[in-house]
């Protein structure tokens, strides 16, 4: 039994189809998560997940099917109510999307300082809150430049989590990091979730991470969901995709060979 | 504005439902006036759902503040919700926490044998 198990969905996600142009993207994908969970939606490259993502944050218009957020339809709200709802919704984008002319406290603070018309005491003393958190005490001064990559993305971690969010979206947190950072990034996520009582969504195609991090796992391919389950469910899958995932398997890509010509040649179907 | 009660040598603040970021502002503004009277504050949680991290800010500095000046400073009655914030920030090593205000008095506090 998975830990979200009989509790609240915070999103859901109904026979979503989206394009880039022409070219269909999501072929019908079915996704949920429930309240306290780390959702990890898995995939390599080119398999969906982060099309999958920014129709989660209302970033593109779904061509059919139905996003729900926090109970929200977001294809069918108006701007203002897309606004509200980001309030509640934190972001580590993949990477770190800091700015360069901030200091790591200035960074941490900015949405604060947007959406909030707080104390400049009560700011500071969240700031320094939330690098506690992330363990990076004592270092509010730093300008980004002079940060390793694990601490950029921590930093964006404590960003996102400022306003403490009811929903937190992690893109690829072990992207371009060495294991061992890669390994205290997850056990910070884990720490998050439990801390913050965070609902946690991330993105990953690292499956050693997704593996130590998820209540469940999504695994997409080519657009489809292939499985969602238990960590055990997911490595007990007999599918031979998953099972490449699993074993780092090297996948032989079938070509369709019409639809690549037209990709090609940009000629309609 | 949140109820305000007189017991004893202590001011109590009952701070209720939802301590977020809408709320805490009126919370903050009612801890420091107190504290500019030099009044000593005891902060009744037991009636608060959820508190965020602007509501345990204004705690924090409102602590600080109180040890500066000399105050006495506390919570009392700390509700499941605002306990598991505070305990997850580590906070609940910090404060002073007494289970009921006569506890407070006797300056008896939370979890502390003897």
């Amino acid at each position: 039994m998975s830990r979200a198990e009989g509790r609240e969905t915070v999103i859901e996600v109904r026979d979503l189809v989206t394009h880039y142009g022409r070219r269909e993207i999501l072929h019908g994908v079915n996704f949920d998560v429930r309240q306290g969970e780390i959702k990890v939606i898995m995939g390599g490259s080119g398999s969906g997940k982060t099309t999958l993502l920014r129709h989660m944050l209302g970033l593109h218009r779904p061509t059919s099917g139905s996003i729900k957020v926090l109970g929200r339809d977001i294809a069918a709200i108006s701007k203002k109510e897309l606004y509200d709802l980001r309030r509640k919704i934190g972001v580590a984008f993949q990477g770190g999307a800091l700015f360069g002319s901030m200091t790591v406290a200035e960074n941490v603070q900015l949405p604060l300082r947007e959406h909030t018309r707080l104390d400049e005491k009560t700011i500071q003393i969240m700031t320094r809150m939330k690098l506690e958190v992330v363990n990076l005490s004592g270092f509010e001064n730093l300008m980004p430049s002079e940060l390793s990559g694990g601490m950029t993305k921590r930093v964006a971690l404590a960003r996102a989590v400022i306003m403490d969010p009811k929903l937190l979206f992690f893109d690829e947190p072990s992207a371009g990091l060495d294991p061992v950072v890669s390994a205290e990034l997850d056990e910070l996520i884990l720490k998050l979730r439990d801390a913050l009582n965070i609902t946690i969504v991330v993105v990953t195609h690292e499956l050693e991470s997704a593996l130590k991090i998820a209540d469940r796992i999504t695994v997409l391919d080519h657009g489809r969901v292939l499985i969602t389950g238990t960590v055990e469910e997911v490595r007990n899958a007999d599918i031979e995709v998953v099972q490449d995932m699993l074993n780092r398997k090297p996948r032989d890509e079938t070509i369709d060979a019409d639809e690549y010509l037209r990709r090609l040649t940009g000629t309609g179907r | 504005m949140y109820p305000v009660r007189k017991e004893g040598r202590f001011t109590i603040i009952e701070l209720n439902g939802e301590v977020d970021l809408y709320y805490s502002p009126k919370a903050r503004e009612q801890i420091l006036a107190c504290l500019n009277d030099r009044l000593n504050l005891l902060v009744d949680l037991s009636r608060v759902e959820y508190i965020d991290s602007s509501g345990v800010a204004s705690l924090v500095e409102g602590y600080q503040l109180a040890r500066d000046a000399g105050i006495e400073f506390g919570l009392v009655g700390v509700s499941p919700a605002a306990m598991q914030v505070l305990q997850l920030a580590k906070l609940d090593q910090v404060f002073p926490i007494y289970d009921t205000v006569a506890d407070a008095l006797e300056g008896r506090r939370a979890g502390v044998q003897g």
